[in-house]
């Protein structure tokens, strides 16, 4: 049998073996930029002479579905991805690939929807790029969305307040190697939402739940948070989910972090089809949720500043950074422990 | 009753009578030498380390996994005949979420080896694969039966229901009991009392694991999946082994029954025989694998296809003794390639590829366990 | 080995049944015809069809007898 080594499905679904390939395959080829926050970096956003810059194609199937779309995704996406460096996002440039024969009633509703969630993030498209391609060499549609920012208003002060507590700081933007044992991790809402509304309308495995993505821009989160400073690092659990972030900010900071099972926010519907399909919510990505990591002694601070946020409502401090030990554990609600690994690929119902 | 199925579970999840069930056991286990309890099931597993059993148990009590998870069990010849049916035929494969990510000989699952040009497409149940057949019907699938007597029973019913002429089927169903008695009836064993697979044995009953109990008794509990249900299994286990009188114990009494799922079951013989069935990792087993009669031909691709029905475990690497640590006869460290040629991210044997085998949960539990130690 | 999850039984239809494993999570062709069940019983549900009906009443009686036998083996 031909050996099949080439490009998988597992390369691009956020795991363990998409990190290898970065590693193994894009940075060979493409790091040693001297950029402020350089690709080799692996954060969410570059930054080069002060302009942050990013980005993030999209493709999801189906491109409509429960509470979102893949106009709505590659915005909030694109615009969450600079916001958790600790920029506020300017401007967007959308690159469409359209396959032929694909309804300009479907387009209408992504550009439209690509337009309502600029403007909730205070964006603008201001450049694009469109290509059509024939019919089968694509599934419908695909969109980059890239963009820049520039330093957030609050962040010298976020990083002021982050330099009292612990006597000075060697960081100027909120990159995943800053945590530190101390620190306190807060999840920003319930968890997996996005993931299962997907699933739920996937053919094979569909069921009925009365659940939206939460796929949202979050800027007034981060307003608030970096407002009330203390902030070291955040990042928004998308793909690989609450699993992979924790992980990543382990593995780049060499600390480990300890989480608690019972301050994950977890909607019951969520749980309910975990369950039955035999999924972990940890692993389940997110695209309306950042989790933060903040000084000890500003975490309630930050935690009640981003509750009297819309979106923020539900968040829970559910850990903190320790140098017990160099991976991520959480106590479960049972009172045992439990390492939590990175997952390897997307999460897929299970029979045993 | 009044009860939400919500408020039910909470119940079986309950920390505090955890606390209490683990104190008992720690009391217990000074009263004993070092005692290896062996469960089978790929879902105890999940359970045991979703919510750290491990690490709530005194150290002379060891919870090992054995040949339980019918993913880890497949045979590599099965997944490299099924891929190479894809692609020859140009079938759609149908699959468990968790099938799709089992290797075969070649290092290659069916997830990994789509990229080379067939079509695969993720199922939760037979159901759902009937109706991918049914509304396409230009194409020609090929749905993959893997599981145990838990699952099969659905496949056997579907078929006997009534098949779309494009979807043909692939057996390599497994059949529980046998697999058991293996393990106890094998001279060198070291279990000291198994934890029975609960969902297999709501549908087999406990009746079929009384021949192999009565040839050597052996503290069995069968047991439910919430951690309260392995807790209790642990200490009901211990329990017995201090008294010295060992019994078939119910623990999952809620689900299990001595007959089982006789519906199911009689509908699973109507469709399929036991052969000797190889098990990954361990080798032939007698009277444990599911093929499908003579009558249902038509729909066997190991029939119309002649594929080679796995006899041998011709693609388990040299040095592993996987089939020795899934038997209890030793430890992983005691195999040679364990953490060396043989780790978490570069498996070697199937009891590290899984996330469920022995090796992979003592490379991961040993560092945690050193965590909790500092 | 076996992934199971209780499900409600809210509706069936011939063979099949809809089951809601909670929270309104629901999956509407779940194999019924392998047990003897109703409406309003919960069953547990392997890949898609019921394997068994969960026994209620019997769930909750063994956890408040363990619960109780827990509580007075702490007191010893």
């Amino acid at each position: 049998m031909m050996d099949p080594d080439v490009v998988k499905m597992v390369h691009g679904a956020g795991g363990v073996e998409m990190q290898k390939f970065i590693k193994n395959y894009i940075l060979k080829y493409l790091s040693g930029s001297g950029a402020e926050v350089p690709l080799e970096f692996l954060d969410d956003s570059s930054v080069y002479n002060g302009v942050v810059l990013k980005s993030d194609t999209y493709t999801v199937k189906p491109i409509f579905f429960p509470g979102s779309d893949i106009g709505r995704l590659a915005v909030a996406g694109s615009v969450n991805d600079m916001l958790m460096i600790g920029a506020e996002p300017k401007a967007l440039a959308m690159g469409l690939v359209i396959e032929e024969g694909f309804p300009f009633n479907d387009l209408e509703r992504i550009l439209e929807s690509v337009s309502k969630t600029a403007s909730e993030a205070g964006v603008y498209v201001i450049t694009g790029d469109t290509k059509v391609v024939e019919k089968g060499a694509l599934d419908k549609i695909i969109i980059n969305m890239s963009g820049i920012g520039f330093r957030h208003r609050y962040l010298d002060h976020n990083i002021g307040v982050v330099a009292k507590y612990r006597g000075g700081v060697d960081f100027r933007w909120l990159l995943d190697r800053n945590i530190r044992p101390g620190d306190k991790i807060i999840l920003t809402g319930y968890i997996g939402d996005h993931a299962i509304a997907l699933l739920s309308v996937r053919e094979g495995v569909g069921f009925k739940i009365d659940i939206e993505s939460d796929a949202s821009p979050l800027n007034e989160i981060v307003d608030k948070a970096l407002e009330v400073g203390g902030v070291v690092a955040m990042k928004d659990p998308t793909r690989g989910g609450l699993a992979n972030l924790l992980n990543e900010w382990s593995d780049k900071s060499g600390y480990g972090i300890k989480i608690y099972e019972d301050k994950i926010p977890i909607r019951d519907e969520v749980r309910a089809a975990c369950g039955y399909l035999g999924l972990d919510p940890l692993e389940l990505g997110n695209e309306g949720k950042a989790v933060i990591a903040v000084v000890g002694e500003k975490a309630e601070e930050v935690l009640d500043a981003i509750r009297g946020t819309e979106l923020g409502r539900h968040a829970e401090i559910i850990g903190e950074v320790t140098d017990e030990y160099k991976f991520v554990v959480m106590e479960t609600v049972i009172g045992g422990r439990r390492i939590v690994p990175q997952p390897i690929g997307d999460p897929v119902p299970r029979i045993c | 009753m009044g009860l939400d199925l919500k408020d039910i579970l909470k119940l079986y999840r309950d920390p505090i009578l955890a606390r209490r069930i683990v104190d008992k056991i720690w009391e217990y286990s000074k009263k004993v030498d070092k005692v290896m309890i062996m469960h089978v099931c790929g879902t105890h597993e999940w359970t045991i380390t979703h919510y750290g059993i491990r690490s709530l148990l005194p150290d002379n009590i060891e919870v090992r996994a054995g040949p339980g998870c019918p993913v880890c069990i497949l045979p590599a010849q099965d997944i490299d005949s099924i891929i190479k049916l894809a692609l020859d035929e140009d079938l759609t494969v149908l699959s468990y979420g968790d099938v799709s990510r089992a290797k075969g000989g070649s290092g290659y699952s069916l997830e990994d080896s789509k990229a080379l040009g067939f079509d695969l497409k993720i199922v939760y149940s037979i159901q759902d694969a009937y109706e991918i057949a049914l509304s396409n019907k230009d194409r020609k699938f090929i749905f993959f039966g893997v599981g145990f007597d838990t699952t099969a029973p659905s496949t056997a019913y579907m078929i006997l229901k009534g098949v779309p002429d494009n979807l043909i089927f692939l057996s390599s169903y497994r059949y529980v009991p046998p697999s058991i008695g293996y393990i106890i009836q094998a001279e060198d064993i070291m279990v000291d009392g198994i934890i029975n697979p609960g969902h297999s044995s709501t549908v087999t009953g406990m009746a079929p694991y009384r021949k192999y109990f009565e040839s050597k008794p052996i503290p069995m509990v069968f047991s439910g999946f919430e951690p309260i249900d392995v807790l209790i299994s642990i200490y009901m286990i211990l329990r017995q082994i201090i008294s010295g009188e060992y019994r078939m114990e119910n623990e999952y009494s809620r689900s299990v029954t001595w007959d089982g799922n006789v519906k199911a079951m009689n509908t699973l013989f109507k469709v399929f025989k036991l052969l000797d069935g190889l098990w990954r990792g361990i080798g032939v087993i007698d009277g444990s694998g599911f093929e499908f009669k003579d009558e249902f031909r038509n729909i066997n691709a190991r029939y119309l296809y002649d594929l080679e029905y796995p006899n041998k475990d011709s693609h388990m690497p040299s040095g592993c003794r996987c089939a020795d640590i899934i038997k209890g006869k030793i430890t992983p460290i005691e195999c040679p390639l364990y953490m060396k040629m043989c780790r978490p991210d570069k498996p070697i044997g199937p009891c590290m590829v899984s996330i469920e085998g022995t090796c992979r949960i003592w490379a991961e539990h040993m560092i945690l366990s050193k965590a909790g130690e500092t | 080995m076996c992934l199971g999850y209780p499900g409600k039984i809210i509706e069936i239809n011939g063979d099949y049944a809809k089951v809601d494993f909670g929270g309104g999570v629901i999956k509407d062709n779940i194999i019924i015809s392998l047990v003897d069940a109703k409406v309003g019983e919960y069953v547990i549900v392997h890949a898609g069809y019921a394997i068994q009906v969960l026994d209620e009443e019997e769930a909750i009686e063994t956890i408040k007898l363990w619960r109780e036998y827990f509580e007075k083996a702490g007191d010893i």
